[in-house]
């Protein structure tokens, strides 16, 4: 059988495809038709783009142009002026072309449309895909692209450029990251992570930059122009790992959270040494002299920038925290106050020259736990989904924008410099990482090994920021900026390309342990908890304040009162464990009813126990009924109403839901299935609706077309006149005292069931012993499972009718479809 | 006096555990027992800082349960040596850097054991449903009421998952009797406990710091 593409959003895209071949794998020649189709647009675009944007780079250079266009439009204006004169000749113009009126937003949506594109079409190539990283991929189209635009003899536009970079390519990635930063590993490693970001890249800058001005005063090189604080400059540039670069490579290889936290966290908090660093040796260069005083500020605004930059996210996180808690009337704009906050806070930070990634770190992480707690389900999706497309397109177009501004630099290539510059990062790399584990290590309960060491020094990849800090240098004050550009350039080039490409191999032969891909399970989570607090008792037993300790105080504080403050309503006083199990249950309603939809779920749900096989086999009476005491008939049947529209609810959420998950989700691959298998449920249950003379059925869930029901007299009465020789059917939502309210549902839906060959149990309809089935079949079962699990086990009843998340979601109505 | 102790059986510990450690533990142990060669059940119980640790009951019955001292006892003692208190303490003890699969295989299950023994409080071996309700709502006591009407459901949901994922399939009259250790071991295969369920013991001296 051919293999699936790992990319499954192809899969999914098009389902008119997918329902002719059943099996779900397109033909290869098919494939090949839609990248064939996929190039001719491409090539489409890329003339395009090279036409388009040769006029703005004219505008842009020679203030001659601008002069001409201008007295163009006085041009324009006078003759108007002049038509308005003699009241005559010219036809109102029926269609005019004005290029320039949408040229820039044009182009914008062109490189998006390219860049997505791109990501796009190397997922119909899965075998190159698996070999090459996709940032690699993503350069040589961006080389590619440039080149295109040189063959057509225009200027390249100078597309990374800094100011783009900094303000709007780079926040949403490190939002991304900040937002949804696994704080629990990277606080536990937080030590050793600022070891490798504050040390480590103060080694490098150093020790590269230093070396660097050795090499260049060797004769022969023609190098001796460059001076010792240019080359620190430079050496700090180079030095920084790049978290974009980092995030493309080990997004890829899935290599086990210590690690990645390891190389990201230092990739994401070096930013502020190599603020400092930047500014402190672009203003000494133009002084040329370094006194003890300036290495003093230097220390000193070191600490401003990284702790300011750190207050200024934590403040307007706590700020987004605060509005989020009043938002559950306008749902519509929550997503964007966590956005428009982040960026917010990025941009106070970068007023004052502090370090913006860091405000966005601090941002994304503080606010996050609040907000969630705050916004609705959907707006959680929202939000998710936001960060993740605006993350990625900013990825590609960063990756595809290097390439071209490495075609259109110009460039200055020294043998000596570039290849010096290559060898001494990978030296100092290795020596900073071998040195700081040697140290770190003796302060670790869990050591770092050699392989973990390897990998720390090998992923220390550069990336765009390195270019963009290049790029920023004046030309004035810096005459080897160009060669610097060069150097960067390569070095760049050198880590994604040879590093990013042999690290996924390295890591396999090495058999580094990698993530583990499943979810977390309720077990775990309580086992989790338990361990905090177990080893929180014995550090006090033992009297000494450590680290579980200071973290069980900061929890306590977190819980008693800034909880309190900044989530609205009774969720702050939920644990944590709680909170985990709601969204926990509140996913296998999903499946629940997902499945109800007549799908086998592949994998989703693992359980085919049921609540019996767990319970104590035979209870005395006595105990039996003490166990459900607390349920009156009317809560009861409460209950049994929450549960029916949740039901209902969580149904239409989910078709807006689906479509949109970002995780890859199991149903995600049985969704042709599902849509097979639904139009069967279609048809049957039309079957079904005129053999009970009910106007069409919508081909929802029963629950639906018994809601429907209910709220429709005439229909009603339809079916109370024909019903002889169908089961039971009364539909009286009101009272509480009658136990076969949802007798009609139970029928409906098991005789679907039943045809479809799911339904074995036919006639046994009232099944006590039955217990409560996990195991997804009918939306029946369901329903059913709710009445004999009220009588077995309340809590579990809970479980399903349990509002949970979904409460919130009240106001969310005019979203649904 | 209690060096003569560790060397006859706490090797392992020793290993990882400096001396000065040990001497440390030995002050707080005579700091805690108000000078007493044993400790009891009381002296735990008036740490103010354990006092609002929801599993507290459970952390102090850990240090006089037979079963964590290495001599395949069982049941419970009244009050404890320091020698005792050692080796409860020695199964939270950090790992050492270079340990072979083997190594890291058993102080797994030395650690994963001593959890097991937490949640079986009648030591038949399995953890039934009861105690693992039990478990969770003394998680859950400092929350309320809301806690304990949840702890219930929380703990039914665990139990099905670890039914559904050691037994498989179960036919509706089968019995799942409670979590074996070796389910227990296959639950948590993807909680790496030989790095988390440590402790770092300190070289300060700051018991005078502490309540």
């Amino acid at each position: 059988t051919p293999s699936k593409p790992p990319g499954t959003e192809c899969d999914g895209r098009d389902y008119p495809l997918a329902l002719h071949s059943p099996t779900g794998s397109r033909s290869f020649l098919e494939r090949g038709l839609l990248l064939l189709v996929m190039l001719i647009f491409l090539e489409g675009t890329v003339l395009t783009l090279g036409a388009a944007s040769s006029p703005d780079i004219s505008a842009q250079d020679n203030t001659g142009g601008g002069h001409d266009r201008r007295d163009d439009h006085r041009g324009i204006a006078g003759s108007h002026e002049h038509t308005n004169y003699t009241y005559t000749k010219k036809a109102f113009p029926v269609l005019s072309l004005d290029y320039h009126h949408i040229q820039v937003p044009f182009e914008i949506s062109l490189w998006v449309l390219l860049a997505s594109l791109m990501k796009l079409g190397f997922h119909l190539i899965p075998r190159l895909s698996s070999i090459v990283p996709e940032s690699c991929l993503l350069i040589v189209v961006g080389l590619l692209v440039g080149g295109l635009i040189k063959l057509a003899g225009e200027e390249v536009p100078p597309v990374l450029d800094s100011n783009l970079f900094f303000l709007c390519l780079l926040p949403p990635i490190i939002l991304d990251a900040g937002y949804f930063l696994p704080i629990r590993p990277f606080m536990e490693n937080i030590g050793t992570i600022l070891m490798f970001a504050v040390v480590g890249t103060l080694w490098n800058a150093f020790f590269v930059g230093g070396l660097l001005y050795a090499v260049c005063q060797i004769e022969g090189t023609y190098l001796s122009q460059v001076e010792l604080l240019p080359c620190l400059l430079f050496g700090s540039i180079i030095s920084a790992v790049d978290p974009v670069a980092v995030l493309a490579v080990f997004e890829e290889i899935h290599i086990n959270e210590l690690l990645h936290i390891l190389v990201f966290g230092e990739s994401l908090l070096n930013d502020a040494v190599t603020v400092v660093l930047y500014h402190l040796f672009e203003e000494y260069s133009g002084a040329g002299e370094v006194t003890p005083m300036d290495v003093v500020l230097g220390v000193i605004c070191f600490l401003i920038v990284s702790l300011g930059g750190i207050a200024v996210g934590a403040i307007y996180g706590i700020l987004a925290a605060f509005t989020s808690r009043f938002t559950s009337h306008t749902r519509v704009i929550e997503p964007l106050f966590v956005f428009v906050y982040s960026y917010m806070a990025y941009l106070s930070a970068e007023m004052f020259h502090l370090s913006g990634i860091m405000a966005l770190i601090a941002c994304g992480a503080v606010m996050r736990p609040y907000v969630e707690a705050n916004i609705s389900h959907k707006s959680h999706t929202t939000v998710k989904y936001f960060l993740k497309m605006w993350s990625s397109v900013s990825e590609t177009l960063i990756f595809i924008f290097l390439g071209v501004a490495t075609v259109a630099g110009p460039h200055a290539w020294n043998w000596t410099f570039v290849s010096v510059t290559v060898i001494l990062c990978l030296v100092s790399r290795v020596i900073g990482v071998v040195g700081l584990t040697f140290i770190i290590n003796k302060f670790r309960i869990v050591k770092l090994t050699t392989k973990d060491q390897f990998i720390v020094a090998y992923g220390g990849l550069r990336g765009a920021i390195a270019f963009s800090l290049g790029y920023l240098l004046d030309k004035d004050l810096f005459p080897m900026r160009t060669m610097f550009l060069t150097a960067i350039i390569t070095e760049i080039f050198f880590t994604v390309f040879v590093q990013g490409m042999t690290i996924k191999p390295l890591v396999d032969l090495l058999a580094v342990k990698k993530k583990q891909e499943a979810k977390r399970s309720i077990n775990e989570e309580i086992h989790t908890q338990f361990l905090d607090h177990l080893l929180t008792g014995i550090e006090d037993i033992c009297g000494h304040y450590g680290h579980h300790h200071w973290k069980d105080k900061l929890n306590r504080f977190n819980k008693k009162y800034i909880k309190k403050c900044l989530i609205a309503g009774e969720r702050y006083k939920e644990p944590q464990l709680i909170a985990f199990y709601h969204k926990m249950e509140f996913k296998q309603a999903i499946e629940l009813v997902e499945s109800g939809g007549g799908v086998k779920l592949p994998s989703a749900m693992p359980s085919q126990v049921s609540m019996q096989n767990i319970q104590p086999k035979k209870l005395p009476p006595a105990v039996a009924e003490r166990a459900l005491p607390q349920f009156t008939k009317g809560r009861e049947e409460e209950i049994r109403k929450i549960l029916r529209s949740n039901l209902q609810k969580t149904r239409q959420r989910l078709r807006s839901y689906n479509r949109h998950t970002l995780v890859a989700d199991p149903f995600e691959d049985g969704w042709n299935d599902f849509l097979l298998k639904k139009q069967r449920m279609i048809e049957l249950e039309k079957k079904m609706s005129n053999y009970l003379t009910v106007p069409a059925a919508p081909p929802d869930s029963p629950t639906m077309c018994r809601a429907r029901l209910a709220s429709d007299p005439n229909a009603f009465y339809n079916i109370k006149a024909s019903s002889e020789g169908v089961p039971t059917i009364q539909v009286d939502l009101a009272s509480p005292q009658s136990p076969d309210s949802v007798n009609m549902l139970n029928e409906f839906s098991k005789r679907g069931a039943t045809d479809q060959g799911l339904g074995q149990r036919e006639g046994a309809t009232r099944d006590e012993d039955q217990g409560l089935m996990m195991k997804p079949s009918s939306a029946g079962k369901v329903e059913k499972g709710e009445e004999d699990g009220g009588n077995k086990n309340p809590g579990l009843m809970r479980c399903l009718s349990d509002p949970g998340p979904s409460n919130e979601d009240e106001e969310d109505e005019p979203f649904l479809p | 006096m209690y060096l003569s102790v560790l060397d006859s059986r706490q090797s392992l510990f020793c290993s990882s555990v400096s001396f000065e450690q040990i001497g440390i533990l030995h002050k707080r142990f005579k700091q805690l027992s108000h000078n007493e060669d044993t400790l009891r059940r009381d002296d735990l119980n008036t740490i103010p800082d354990l006092s609002c640790n929801p599993i507290r009951t459970q952390i102090i019955e850990a240090f006089f349960d037979k079963r964590n001292f290495h001599q395949n006892g069982e049941g419970t003692v009244q009050e404890i040596s320091f020698e005792e208190f050692l080796v409860v303490m020695s199964h939270f003890r950090p790992p050492a850097l270079d340990m072979t699969e083997e190594q890291r295989e058993i102080i797994r299950r030395e650690k994963l054991r001593f959890l097991f023994n937490m949640h079986d409080t009648d030591n038949d071996g399995t953890i039934t449903l009861e105690e693992y309700r039990h478990v969770v709502e003394e998680l859950l006591s400092r929350s309320g009421a809301l806690g304990k009407e949840t702890a219930k459901g929380i703990a039914d949901a665990a139990m099905l998952e670890v039914a559904s994922i050691s037994m498989g399939h179960m036919e509706p009259d089968e019995f799942y009797e409670g979590i074996t250790f070796e389910h227990f071991l296959k639950i948590l295969k993807d909680i790496e406990i030989e790095t988390r369920m440590n402790i770092r013991f300190l070289n300060m001296d700051t018991t005078n710091l502490c309540k």
